[in-house]
């Protein structure tokens, strides 16, 4: 039954006639119309569809969006902006921290599972900002990348750790 | 020569015209708006090779389009051809881009499979980019009034030399209007001393967007008044050639979502709705009662393929094998196993279809828009002209996965319900109905003389073939379906096989297993059958250089005569600071134990060598890959920072089939429809990567994104037994097959 759903997502309100059980995937790539979280499994199994609920990475696969109600959605779109808010920067840069150093690794290759990387990376990122080698490990675990370019999304890791590092005042 | 200012108009609306369906823009500025142009092109026409327009285009901002036959499958393609042209052109990078792939717009340059895209067709783009050069020259000749052997270009504007002053861009000479001129192929190119672009690491032009998330991939592209689809079969494949046969469809099992609807053609079957959530929900719920006879090999694929009636043939036969394995001072003799395994795309297919009266226009991730096309026409019933196909990338496929199956799905329902419609196949369909990489079985025998030379190689290979259509089209089309073929890349390979070592007496034969005696679909899977081959001959290799106590390394390289074989090999050893030994030499007894294994492989050209260091718990029977390093060789390197994000990848994805992916099967279907059905390597397990590029100007570029695959396989089944004193005969080397082995 559709009826109406308010949800936050990358601090702007939408309201939405939508069925509440609809997977919030589902709308942020068709109501919505956004492209960072995609369609990977529908099963939480892969990390594709990987947003930020409240600044926790979560699988919009399977949360419904009645479930995120009151809460804030954070997009691959609004990463940037919310990384300033994070860090009391004065304005969102184009790229957060990570992006750009997923750029100067190289690292993608079809580039589909970037989505939930930068998502996941960023996350662990704001909660550790210098993590080491087998942290990255353990919190990236739950990313596929099919393409095999987990040692370069390792190396941006790194090296955005140093961006934030070097950007602190 | 004339240059005639008529606008390219058609072509250039495609390129430059799409009309942008705008969504409700919530994030602002960063949400790149959905776009597509669903309105087909006016002329539906495939542009002519032989004129130079179908190739390049200049634009009047002294930028230049250029058309490629060739899909960008994430391995940098596009960016290694853009390089090539803007070389020849001499144009910055940042002057060139390329044209989305469309049968309307870009040329046939056949598929891309095998790694062909810059061997094959950078030469076909370098030859036109020269031609278009040319003619901008004597374009700017008449208009400087100078003679072109005084002329130089840089950056697209041409100047007179010793008068700096006397200039003009090419977007002057020609801006947006047509050269009108036929491909002469014969225009001067650059020798390779003058090369600036083509060899440099020039970054990818595709990653700026795949990392902001304004790339957009097929999944992303809607249409205005599109239903979304998804097709309804039994959850994993039976046996090929059974199909899916529809004995009763209960319609009403979907009556409470009153949005969607049943499309079936034939034994095709699927269900639209306005939203996707209900499409997603009308395909689970649909109770569709199938007819899926038992007819699959479950617990003893191996033994029934030895045992089909298999059409045989010798494919190398050199010196008398025989004889000498008899004379030989050891003989390495074993049969080994290779699963059939899965494309696995990160992300299942997406295709849309807009079919109409006479018309179709399908936005697919096909790998072959030209070859799709017709697919499509006789499955629709329209003749190929009335069929356009444009690729949008999706998620990497390494082969023939499912994108031309969803693209043909997507294209049925559409006809069927007369609007557009787009089809996302959800991760069962993707891995359950995939055309696997097909399952191998080996016996090979090698033999060795006492001074350590490989005298003798024998090699018997069993496996069927590619399927040649696709589920949508066979479902709905009904009849009977064609044998799966053999072929190239389908065959005991000689070049993995034959053309690393140096060896005397040869045999190889092929036995092609009848594909619709009860077996899985088949399809080109990254490096087709290379690793199964590696996985045998290289362990092999290995065995024999145990069996006379020689370094695995010197081994090899004293069976060795090709510069290539022997530069990738020195390479590999090097980067990997190789200490030579025998293997398995000084065993440990703790229950980690380490060891280190070397081979080589490749995928019909190019040459690559892989070093493995791994760790076998013994207990657990569980495999750690700590390192790998990996070399190759492909001729002229047209961006060397390409090919090691190749290396790495290969090594990588290497390291998953190696120990864990396979698909399993019942008597009825395939059980492997997800990720924890069918595991991949993660990121906790994943091995830190060496990539080498072994650099040859003097050589012509060969392909580059799956030649590494075998060796890296053999290097890893070596290291284990470096490690444990034991061989694995069959892979993907699980725990469970692990500690059998160490039992045994
Ligand atoms: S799509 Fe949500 S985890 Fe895979
Ligand atoms: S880059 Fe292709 S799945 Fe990760």
């Amino acid at each position: 039954m559709a009826e109406e759903v308010t949800i936050r997502v990358n601090e702007q309100v939408a309201t939405l006639a939508v069925d509440r059980d609809t997977p919030l995937l589902y709308v942020l790539t068709n109501e919505l119309r956004l492209q960072g979280p995609r369609f990977g499994c529908g099963l939480a199994q892969c990390g594709s569809c990987s947003v930020l609920l409240d600044g926790v990475e979560i699988r919009s696969c399977v949360t419904p969006v009645g479930a995120v109600e009151g809460k804030q959605v954070t997009t691959l779109e609004g990463l940037p902006a919310l990384y300033a808010r994070q860090r009391n920067l004065a304005r969102a840069p184009a790229l957060h921290p990570l992006q750009r150093a997923m750029i100067d690794e190289q690292a993608p290759q079809c580039g589909y599972c970037y989505n939930g990387m930068i998502i996941k990376g960023s996350e662990l990122l704001s909660r550790k900002p210098q993590p080491s080698e087998r942290e990255i490990r353990e919190a990236m675990n739950g990313h596929l990348c099919r393409c095999g370019s987990y040692p370069r999304i390792m190396k941006a890791i790194q090296l955005a750790s140093r961006f934030m590092a070097e950007e602190r005042p | 020569m004339t240059t005639n200012a008529q606008p390219a108009l058609s072509r250039r609306s495609v390129l430059k015209g799409g009309a942008l369906v705008v969504g409700f823009n919530i994030a602002g500025p960063l949400t790149s708006p959905l776009l597509d142009s669903v309105a087909p092109s006016a002329a539906a026409a495939t542009p002519d090779p032989e004129l130079l327009d179908s190739w390049i285009a200049v634009h009047a901002d002294n930028t230049a389009t250029v058309f490629m036959g060739k899909v960008e499958l994430g391995q940098g393609t596009t960016t290694g051809m853009l390089q090539i042209a803007a070389e020849e052109l001499d144009l910055a990078m940042s002057q060139v881009s390329a044209a989305r792939v469309d049968t309307d717009v870009t040329p046939n340059q056949g598929p891309a499979v095998a790694s062909l895209s810059i061997m094959d067709n950078g030469p076909q783009l370098r030859a036109a980019a020269a031609d278009a050069r040319q003619a901008l020259l004597r374009l700017a000749a008449a208009r400087l009034n100078a003679p072109a052997d005084r002329l130089s270009v840089k950056d697209g504007v041409v100047t007179v030399e010793g008068d700096p002053g006397r200039a003009v861009s090419y977007g002057d000479l020609i801006g947006d209007r047509r050269f009108n001129i036929r491909m002469t192929g014969k225009a001067p190119q650059k020798p390779v001393s003058q090369y600036r672009l083509v060899t440099s690491r020039a970054p990818r032009v595709d990653i700026p967007d795949k990392v902001s998330g304004k790339y957009v991939y097929m999944q992303h592209v809607r249409a205005p008044g599109m239903l979304h689809g998804r097709v309804v079969r039994p959850r994993g494949q039976g046996a090929y050639g059974d199909g899916a046969r529809v004995v009763r469809i209960d319609a009403g099992s979907i009556s409470d979502i009153a949005d969607a609807r049943v499309v079936r053609r034939g034994d095709f079957v699927g269900v639209v709705a306005g939203r996707e959530w209900d499409a997603v929900r009308a395909a689970e719920k649909l109770k569709v009662t199938w007819d899926v006879p038992p007819r699959l090999p479950a617990g003893r694929l191996f033994e029934a393929m030895r045992a089909s009636r298999t059409t045989d043939s010798v494919i190398v036969e050199t010196g008398d094998v025989a004889a000498a394995l008899a004379k030989a001072a050891h003989v390495a003799s074993a049969t080994y196993y290779g699963p059939y395994q899965s494309h696995a795309p990160f992300a299942p297919n997406c295709a849309l279809a807009d079919v109409s009266a006479g018309r179709a226009l399908v936005m697919c991730s096909t790998q072959y828009p030209h070859g799709l096309r017709n697919m499509l026409a006789q499955t629709l019933g329209l003749d190929p002209e009335q069929v356009q196909v444009r690729y949008y990338e999706g998620a990497g496929v390494f082969g023939r996965a499912c994108h031309d199956d969803c693209a043909i799905a997507a294209a049925v329902m559409s006809q069927a319900v007369g609007r557009p419609v787009r089809v996302q196949f959800m991760r069962w369909d993707e891995l359950g109905w995939d055309n696997y990489g097909p399952a191998h079985l080996a016996d090979v025998r090698g033999g060795v003389d006492a001074d350590g030379n490989i005298v003798a190689f024998e090699y018997h290979g069993w496996h069927h073939g590619w399927n040649t259509a696709e589920t949508s089209q066979e479902l709905a089309l009904g009849g009977p379906v064609q044998p799966p073929v053999s072929g190239r890349a389908r065959l005991v390979n000689k070049e993995t096989l034959t053309a690393v070592y140096a060896m005397p007496n040869v045999r190889l034969v092929n036995h092609h297993v009848p594909g619709l005696d009860g077996y899985l679909k088949g399809g080109n899977l990254r490096s087709p059958m290379d690793l199964s081959i590696s996985f045998a001959s290289e362990q092999t290799v290995d065995e024999l250089a145990h069996a006379v106590r020689m370094d695995p390394v010197a081994f090899c390289r004293r069976n060795m005569t090709d510069r290539r074989w022997l530069g990738v090999l020195d390479a590999v050893a090097q980067a990997a600071a190789w200490a030579p030994r025998v293997a398995h030499a000084a065993p440990s007894t703790g229950r980690v134990v380490s060891g280190r294994g070397v081979a080589l492989g490749t995928h019909i050209v190019s040459y690559g060598a892989a070093v493995a260091d791994i760790e076998v718990d013994r207990e657990s029977g569980e495999i750690k890959v700590r390192h790998l390093y990996g070399a190759l060789d492909a001729g002229l390197a047209v961006n060397p920072a390409l090919i090691e994000n190749q290396i790495e990848g290969m090594l990588i994805q290497a390291t998953s089939r190696a120990l864990i992916e396979e698909v399993q099967f019942t008597q009825t279907n395939v059980t492997s429809l997800d990720w924890k059905t069918y595991p991949v390597l993660r990121f906790a397990d994943h091995p830190g990567v060496t990539a080498i590029v072994v650099q040859r100007l003097d050589e012509r570029s060969t392909g580059a994104g799956e030649e590494v695959m075998g060796a890296a396989v053999g290097a890893i089944a070596n290291a284990f037994f470096d490690a444990t004193g034991v061989r694995m005969r069959q892979y993907p080397m699980t725990p469970d097959r692990v500690r059998t082995a160490l039992k045994a």
